[in-house]
């Protein structure tokens, strides 16, 4: 039993690792095709890793694209494609920066206060989305889009001064005001800047996904709704609820996403806070295939991939090499996991196929015993 | 045993990623290198070199430091939909590689250009369109766009025949507020007659409506189709669409930041650009360059009105420059601004 675990790990590595040699040799083509050196980006960038500095952003930035793929690896587990996480992270980033700019509690209070808004708010704007799936049976891929471009107006309707935003004197931009100090979650001070505090919630946070999915009776519920509705209602399972469920839970936790950057470093929502991480969500829930520990490692690479080609244009190369190689990894990943699988079945099928001709002739040497 | 097997997983990497950030004690400030040139930076704005508007200018200013002070020059480029922190890594990047001034393009830098400027006190950080942050070496870089668009809003209203004008803004921020403003301000005092249609292509984060120019073509469309005969799009890329659909119709267009009547993009469009509104942003950073060259950086907050003609009204088409009625009105209007007889609003 143990050796079948193992072989299944060598296959699940197998996928992600073919799809990243893949990307790498293919970006080096790019760059050949375009006279460009074919090494020296990739040289650059491990040379920018190696500044801790830069360790520290990719650590962050990692602690926010982990809690974004962890929502919609929720909505993946349950068959649910939530295209909304970005919308639901600015939405929920936004309402809790407002609030928590508005009132002035004791630390831990203040910090809890400003967390849970977020996560209702994130999981309000998808239960908008569950909500029409249950009822009205709208494809939750086309209600989160339309939701993403709702959030954006009324983000920019909130935020106006004469709302609920204010203007800065000087300034061109429209902020929520600024958390009063106690709402700022301790960060942890390491050589080359500060790892902001919610990071480690962020991981921790993966234990508990893992857990809920693979250890509850929620969790089986979850996954066994999304391998087959049908046949998960059979088994007395409410479908619909589920689905409900599942959304709620991915939005509130699209709406932690925001959390790290707020809590620990701009301590206000305003037309600089970064935007489009809901999608890089997908690519790495994707890439992570749906598993805390895989997605881990996919948001590290991404946020490696982020952070490190950053400098790139100021040695002479596009910056964009590493987005055409984060597109290259997504398109390689389902090509190799595809591969992977079809192979592990083939394999599986093998074996199957060889135990029953054992156990074939094992019963023909019973019957010939007889 | 699975369980295990992966939980150590877990600890083992993060405790391996802890144990890279503090152990590996090099920061990239470190790598600062000293030698003798001046070497300038810009850090743009969303959309980067090729906007053919903001950033493009900000690159105007300092190619011609480059050539006429023999500064060396770079840029560099934000990526989309980025943090505080990327900039604010960004701008020490360029800050320890000894290029000074470092110059933030857009308001968008004002938090990062705080956080950086106080670690490298002998580095001018100029910062375009915003006076929020101030400091000993920071210079603030903001314009009166509102006065020139002042005077757009006089001459659109001059010219008017259907008694009906547009304002397209690209996005809707403060800072375009004030170029609506101030035109709407312009057109009501020529003539109150006249009517504004004014509308916004996309609100942020969005900012396609900078960028994409069949957003400004489709809202000129609209304001035509109402009756509207000078429309003043201040929408950066996506306000050469909103040029085409005007000079398509035969009516006038009046264009924004730099002279559009010479842009070589605009050239078949050129007719019916009555004016354009300039926002001097290639000489505020040239400038900024020069003065640190010079030994004597500019600090905190230089705004560039119509007294230093940082903004103003660009007088390249001859038609325009024909119609002495509009064009003694608009100096009217000028003078009255310079001496403080006008007050343009900055809202809306």
């Amino acid at each position: 039993m143990r050796k079948f675990d193992k072989d299944r790990l060598l296959l699940g590595l197998a996928g992600p690792v073919l799809a990243l040699a893949v990307a790498f040799v293919l970006t080096s083509v790019v760059l050949l095709a375009s006279d460009r050196d074919p090494i020296e980006p990739f040289r650059l960038m491990f040379d920018a890793a190696s500044f801790s500095d830069v360790q520290v952003l990719i650590i962050n930035q990692t602690g926010t694209y982990y809690l974004a793929a962890l929502a919609v690896a929720v909505g993946f587990r349950m068959n649910l494609f939530n295209i909304g996480v970005d919308g639901q992270y600015r939405l929920a980033a936004m309402v809790a920066a407002l609030i928590g700019a508005a009132v002035e509690l004791p630390g831990p209070l203040h910090i809890a206060l400003i967390v849970i808004v977020a996560m209702l708010v994130g999981a309000f704007w998808a239960g908008i989305a569950g909500i029409l799936k249950t009822t009205r049976g709208v494809s939750e891929v086309v209600s989160t889009i339309m939701l993403n471009a709702i959030a954006t107006s009324l983000i920019a309707w909130l935020i106006l001064p004469s709302n609920f935003g204010e203007q800065p004197p000087g300034s061109n931009d429209l902020t929520t005001g600024d958390i009063p100090e106690s709402g700022w979650f301790p960060a942890l001070e390491v050589t080359g800047g500060e790892i902001y505090g919610f990071t480690f919630v962020a991981f921790a946070l993966g234990f508990v996904y893992w857990f809920v999915l693979n250890r509850t009776r929620f969790g089986f519920d979850l996954r066994a709704t999304g391998a087959s509705s049908t046949a998960a209602q059979a088994s007395g399972v409410d479908a619909k609820k589920m689905v409900l469920t599942a959304m709620l839970i991915s939005g509130a936790v699209a709406g932690l996403a925001g959390m790290p950057t707020l809590l620990g470093d701009t301590h206000t929502y305003s037309f600089n806070f970064p935007v489009g991480v809901g999608f890089t969500g997908i690519t790495i829930a994707l890439l992570g295939r749906n598993s805390p520990v895989g997605i881990f490692f996919a948001a590290l690479l991404v946020s490696f991939l982020d952070k490190t080609s950053a400098d790139l244009d100021q040695h002479g190369y596009e910056k964009e090499i590493a987005t055409i190689m984060q597109g290259l990894i997504v398109i390689a990943v389902v090509v190799s996991y595809e591969l992977v699988r079809q192979y592990g079945l083939r394999r599986q099928q093998r074996k199957v196929g060889e135990e029953l001709a054992a156990g074939h002739a094992l019963k023909t040497a019973k019957e010939a015993a007889k | 045993m699975r369980r295990i097997t992966r939980f150590a997983t877990v600890g083992i990497a993060s405790a391996a990623l802890a144990l890279s950030a503090t152990a590996c004690g090099k920061t990239s400030s470190d790598a600062a290198s000293d030698s003798g040139e001046i070497k300038a930076a810009i850090a743009y704005d969303i959309g980067g070199r090729g906007d053919q508007s903001f950033n493009d200018a900000a690159y105007a200013g300092l190619s011609k430091a480059e050539k006429e002070l023999d500064v060396k020059g770079t840029e560099a480029e934000p990526s989309d939909g980025e943090a505080d922190a990327d900039k604010v890594q960004r701008l020490t990047s360029l800050a320890r590689a000894g290029n000074n001034p470092v110059i933030g393009v857009g308001f968008a830098y004002a938090p990062a250009i705080e956080k950086v400027a106080p670690k490298f006190p002998d580095t001018t950080f100029g910062l375009i369109d915003d006076s929020s942050v101030q400091g000993d070496n920071i210079a603030n870089l903001v314009f009166n766009e509102e006065e020139g668009s002042y005077l757009a809003g006089v001459a659109a209203a001059k010219v008017s025949k259907s008694k009906t004008v547009g304002f397209i803004g690209g996005v809707e921020t403060p800072l375009i507020k004030k170029f609506q403003a101030g035109f709407e301000q312009g057109v009501k005092d020529t003539d109150s007659s006249v009517k504004v249609l004014s509308q916004y292509l996309t609100q942020p984060p969005n900012f396609d409506g900078f960028v994409k120019p069949d957003l400004g073509k489709a809202a000129a469309q609209g304001q035509l189709d109402k009756g509207a005969d000078v429309i003043y799009a201040a929408a950066g890329l996506a306000g050469s669409g909103a040029i085409e659909a005007a000079s398509k119709a035969d009516k006038w267009a009046i264009g924004v930041d730099s002279d559009q009547y010479n842009q070589k993009g605009l050239a078949a469009y050129k007719d019916n650009i009555l004016t354009s509104v300039t926002k001097d942003v290639s000489g505020a950073v040239f400038n900024l360059i020069k003065s640190v060259k010079d030994g004597d950086p500019q600090s905190s907050e230089i705004r560039y009105g119509l007294d230093k003609s940082g903004v103003g009204l660009a007088e390249s088409n001859p038609a325009y420059t024909k119609m002495t009625e509009v064009t003694e009105a608009v100096a009217a209007a000028k003078q009255n601004i310079i001496d403080g007889k006008i007050v343009v609003k900055t809202t809306p």
